[in-house]
């Protein structure tokens, strides 16, 4: 008992002197630990005679509760202190930036692009795609836009010499959509178009949307509906707006679109010359002679087209006020839409 | 097209300011693009009569003239013109007038002799280019009356932006036309009579070509006054229009074509040999344009002829020798009627875009050849005299365009614009329009005018009535269309997707070009075939790329140069791929990145992007797929990168795209200095997907040894992978390499890779028994198949 005793003193005094935690758990381990001194005691226990088991099991047992009691005082001393020493010994400059990388962000006309394929499939059409090395059939003949038809003026088109041309429009994704898929069909195309044509507005590569319903019994008045909903979505507030006759091959009628100008209301400004609108696209209902080209039988089936510049969108959605900012790829330009 | 609001008032009476009549204009689908004044601001101008003119005393050049107009008294004016004299009138400004460009006029003394006010050329008040003499002006005009009223200058000069399909409203009478059928309103037209011939004088027509030229009006003039002047009011309409005064034979000639939309040409009568035939061009024939060009002509355009050889290209442009020159007197008049078909898309061939052919590619009436020449005729004898022969007219009976009546269903109007037009309304538009209605029911038959060339099918009439009644007046309705979920596939990665994830990583997308500069594209790809564009718009866009790496090179360097060391871009697009001589297009995306691994910061050392921190982003995007562990690289060469720092990415046999570093001579070439990194992967078939599907956790503890093995520097990571996988026996659930090292401690030509094996099974705990004999399977395998040690 008097072994018992001393270890209990001489444990509670290294207890007392542990000065943290790593040295308060080596007195545990030394005296509690799978081969500790009061653990070694208690398996000895079963040697000694039955009549003195008893108590020195207590014994010993109430030295254990000292100790472990004691070891818990301490350990939340020595932990207090701990906590103690740490609040004391630091303040961080938290106005440091993080570490790591940064964040970029997609392009200007890629963002634009995708949020109008998110209007209009909501809307319940489908994207499509389709090459951009196009034959005459599909980006002219299809179209209703025989060779030497005026139109074609408008359409400065790069050929490669063989019959073969870039795309001058995402029109013939519809026509090809409308072979594969046959009616009815609700459609858009978007992609990059080319025209031979360069300067301060016009820029020989740009994107277009374009757009197809075809069905029993589609409209005029439904083509209205479809893209005042859109521009309203896209701006993000209704906007005023008005169809003006217009005329392309492949539709009849058709209709050049302005809304309100986005950036006097209607005011009147320079953007918008005075006039109060922005145009923002051509429609109209498609020519029969499309339809028969893509073996859709025009008595029965109508619809409409439409077809936008995306860089047109972005540059009045994002304030952008030239064109060839697009495809300067300057990185001080494009990182300015890498929020949202 | 520029048109005088003046003149159109002329012949329809809408009682709308010139803004209503703009705004009416445009929504009825003749859009007007800009309106502007047709004479600059200036005030104080009267119309001045020249009483007297002497020398004046102290100078050669000047004279004092005595001017009536600016009151009850003669104003004393010094005047510089050579062409003044007693007599004439001028535009006279007053003292106090102010001038375009805000001259003001005041009483000055010039060379010591009193100046009350200034006589003015046309170019001081803004209306001609010519500062020879004073503006003439008719003596007819009242002496004193107010300048801008007596030329009724306070006129609009709209801009019209006229759709292809409207050649009818290529002329005033055209937009007339319009303006009355949009308001509802009568035209009037100018009257035109016939003028009888004064002699018998004809000049024979051979049409050898009907279909092309059913119709041909002429006539012989003789005895023009070639010093005849062009009169004011006709150059002022000229000018309003856009148009310069010539000569009064070709200033009448444009004045018609303005006024009918008739285009019509004047030969010099002395240079026509035997007769004129209109006819396909024959093999090798040359011309000389009126505007000094000479051109081969094609077979298949029309040209006017006599019996030398072609003397114009019919309805674009007339010839050289045959044009009215100073002193010509006898012409003979040319009026026909060219169909769309035999003049659409020459003009544009020979590089040319007249007033003429883009009247007949878009259809002249086929009915007013005649009245055109008898317009022609008095406004030319009025102005220059001469002698009229008879008017002949020359035709092909079968062969006059027809305008076949149209058939019209009102249910298909209400049908097509989604609202319903009163059946009265249809048949008044129609009727406004100058169409001929027939029939009653559920079918009209529509005859359209003669100069409506656009109006074949029921659409057509269907947009007449449409745009007349007004776009505004149809309403906005959601269409009744079957409501059917749209595919959302998780099989295949969305290109957003693609796109987000190397944002998120540092990335800042691009757009480039898909035709590149031919030079960037040979010195990366040297030899490689690539698809030329027949007609670039410069030498830099001469060939569509075959690999996004050149724009994304080019745009690499652009950036450079303003100042930006750490660059990490990226592309999804087309690459034009020519494979045994045929084109494929596919999509792909491509990445470059150089400088700095991260942007600058406190916390991390700085350290140069190398071809790791690259393929950890390939990485991520193939970590998208579930796929990444099945997807491989392979050291290989690639004609645009580093031969020792390049890999193709595969997946089993296929190869899936590029990385590696730009090869260093293109980077010398280049004058780009810090390596750039470049990958670049097809998307289709690369980023497809598994459905996730759920496989048990196991719920024991898993046990790691770690394993530093020596190897030589050529057995890669793969084959000690495999290795220590066939070892394991399946109980490895993750190898990771924490660690390459060369150095102390290893044999030159050796490298140390130390290898965490995270050990697992799924139905019991693993004893370190089991870890231990894993280990010792390991080490006796890359021992004896790698020839490696074991470290430490």
């Amino acid at each position: 008992m008097k072994d018992l005793d001393s270890l209990i003193k001489r444990t509670l005094d290294q207890i007392a002197s542990s000065s943290d935690l790593a040295a308060l758990d080596a007195v545990r381990v030394g005296v509690l630990g799978k081969k500790g001194s009061i653990t070694e005691q208690l398996k000895l226990l079963g040697r000694l005679p039955a009549g003195e088991r008893r108590a020195a099991g207590a014994a010993i047992n109430e030295a254990k509760d000292r100790i472990a009691a004691a070891l818990d005082l301490r350990r939340a001393v020595l932990e207090g202190e701990a906590v103690g020493r740490d609040l004391a010994a630091g303040s961080i400059d938290v106005t440091l930036p993080g570490r790591g990388v940064a964040v970029g962000g997609l392009h200007p006309v890629t963002r634009t692009r995708f949020r109008i394929e998110a209007i209009f499939r909501q809307a319940g059409f489908s994207v499509a795609e389709g090459p951009e090395v196009e034959d005459d059939f599909h980006n002219f003949e299809a179209l209703n836009i025989p060779t030497d038809h005026p139109a074609r003026a408008m359409h400065d088109t790069f050929y490669f010499g063989d019959g073969r041309l870039l795309r001058t429009h995402t029109s013939p994704v519809q026509i090809r959509a409308m072979q594969k898929d046959g009616v009815p069909i609700r459609v858009i195309a978007p992609g990059p178009v080319y025209r031979r044509d360069s300067d301060v507005t016009h820029s020989p590569m740009f994107h277009q949307v374009e757009g197809l319903v075809i069905d029993e019994d589609i409209s005029l008045a439904n083509l209205k509906g479809m893209l005042a909903g859109f521009a309203e979505q896209f701006f993000e507030k209704p906007r005023g707006m008005r169809f003006r006759p217009s005329y392309f091959p492949f539709t009849e009628p058709s209709a050049e679109v302005d809304i309100q100008c986005v950036f006097c209301d209607g005011a009147g400004c320079r953007l918008c010359k005075q006039t109060g609108w922005l145009e923002i696209l051509g429609c109209g209902m498609v020519h029969p002679n499309v339809l028969r080209a893509c073996g859709v039988d025009p008595e029965r089936w109508q619809g409409y087209a439409f077809g936008m510049g995306i860089e047109r969108l972005a540059m009045l959605r994002y304030s952008v006020n030239d064109l060839r900012l697009f495809f300067e790829n300057d990185l001080r330009f494009l990182a300015q839409f890498n929020r949202g | 097209m520029r048109v005088s609001l003046a003149w159109i008032n002329e012949w329809v009476e809408t009682g709308w300011d010139p803004a209503t009549l703009c705004n009416r204009l445009t929504m009825g689908g003749i859009e007007v693009e800009s309106i502007e004044p047709a004479a600059a601001e200036f005030t104080g101008v009267v119309v001045g009569e020249v009483l007297s003119v002497e020398r004046h005393p102290g100078a050669d050049k000047l004279t004092v003239c005595q001017i009536a107009g600016g009151g009850a008294q003669a104003l004393q004016i010094v005047c510089g013109a050579p062409n003044v004299r007693a007599g004439m009138k001028a535009p006279l400004a007053l003292e106090g007038a102010t001038l375009p460009g805000g001259l003001v006029i005041r009483r000055a003394k010039l060379r010591g002799v009193e100046s009350a006010g200034m006589l003015c050329s046309g170019r001081e008040l803004g209306l001609s280019e010519d500062q020879d003499g004073l503006l003439e002006l008719p003596v007819q005009l009242a002496t004193g009356a107010p300048f801008r009223e007596a030329l009724k200058l306070d006129d609009s000069i709209l801009t019209l932006n006229v759709t292809p399909n409207r050649g009818d409203v290529l002329s005033m009478i055209g937009v007339a036309r319009e303006v009355a059928a949009i308001a509802g309103r009568k035209l009037t037209p100018p009257f035109v009579e016939p003028i009888a011939a004064a002699n018998f004088a004809r000049f024979e027509v051979r049409l050898e070509a009907p279909a092309g030229c059913p119709r041909f009006a002429g006539r012989v003039i003789k005895g023009i006054d070639p010093k005849a002047r062009t009169p004011l009011w006709m150059s002022e309409r000229l000018r309003r229009a856009g148009l310069r005064p010539i000569s009064p034979i070709v200033d009448v000639t444009n004045y018609v074509m303005l006024e009918f939309g008739q285009p019509m040409h004047a030969y010099d009568l002395r240079r026509l040999s035997s007769h004129i035939e209109v006819r396909k061009a024959r093999q090798g024939e040359r011309l000389t344009l009126l505007d000094g060009r000479e051109i081969g002509i094609d077979s298949d355009t029309l040209v006017i002829a006599d019996a030398v050889g072609p003397v114009g290209l019919a309805g674009i442009m007339g010839g050289e020798k045959s044009g009215i020159a100073a002193d010509t007197a006898d012409v003979f008049l040319e009026v026909a009627f060219f169909t769309p078909d035999a003049i659409a898309g020459r003009a544009r061939r020979y590089g040319m875009l007249t007033d003429a052919s883009q009247r007949f590619e878009r259809g002249v009436d086929p009915r007013q050849q005649e009245r055109a020449v008898e317009r022609a005729t008095r406004l030319l004898m009025d102005i220059a005299g001469g002698q009229p022969g008879p008017t002949v007219l020359t035709q092909v009976e079968t062969q006059q365009p027809k305008r076949p009546s149209v058939t019209l269903r009102p249910e298909r109007v209400a049908s097509l614009l989604g609202v319903q037009v009163p059946r009265s309304d249809i048949e008044d538009i129609l009727r406004r329009l100058g169409m001929q209605v027939a029939g009653a029911g559920d079918k009209l038959g529509v005859i359209p005018p003669s100069h409506r060339f656009d109006i074949t099918i029921e659409q057509d009439l269907i947009e007449e009535i449409g745009r007349i009644y007004g776009y505004d007046e149809i309403p906005r309705k959601d269409a009744k269309v079957p409501q059917r979920p749209q595919p959302a596939t998780e099989k295949r990665i969305s290109r957003e997707r693609l796109m987000l994830l190397l944002a998120d990583r540092g990335y800042q997308e691009t757009i480039t070009y898909s035709f590149v500069d031919t030079r960037t594209q040979r010195l990366l790809f040297p030899g490689r075939e690539a698809l030329a564009v027949a007609n670039p718009i410069s030498a830099e866009l001469g060939e569509m790329r075959v690999s996004l790496w050149p724009g994304l090179v080019e745009v690499l360097r652009g950036n450079l140069r303003r100042q930006q060391d750490r660059v990490r871009l990226f592309e999804v697009g087309t690459r034009f791929e020519m494979q045994g001589g045929k084109l494929v297009e596919s999509q792909v995306i491509a990445g470059l990145i150089t400088g700095a691994a991260l942007p600058e910061q406190w916390a991390a050392k700085k350290r140069a992007s190398d071809f790791f921190d690259l393929k950890s982003d390939v990485e991520a995007l193939f970590g998208l797929t579930g796929r990444a562990a099945v997807i491989s690289y392979i050291a290989a060469p690639h004609e645009c990168l580093h031969p020792g720092k390049s890999a193709a990415v595969m997946d089993g046999e296929t190869r899936l795209g590029w990385l590696g570093q730009l090869h260093p001579e293109t980077s010398r070439r280049l004058e780009i200095r810090e390596p750039p990194w470049l990958f670049e992967l097809g998307i289709d078939p690369s980023f497809q997907s598994e459905v996730p599907v759920f496989t048990d956790i196991s719920r024991f503890p898993a046990i790691r040894r770690d394993l530093a093995v020596v190897i030589d520097e050529a057995t890669t990571l793969d084959e000690l992978k495999k290795a220590v996988n066939l070892a394991a026996k399946g109980l490895l659930r993750e190898l990771n390499v924490f660690d390459v090292y060369r150095g102390t401690g290893v044999e030159p030509g050796r490298k140390s890779v130390a290898l965490g094996l995270i050990l697992q099974e799924t139905s019991r705990t693993l004893t370190d028994v089991d870890a231990d004999a894993v280990v010792a399977a390991v080490v006796a395998l890359v021992k004896g198949d790698l020839k490696a040690a074991i470290r430490g």
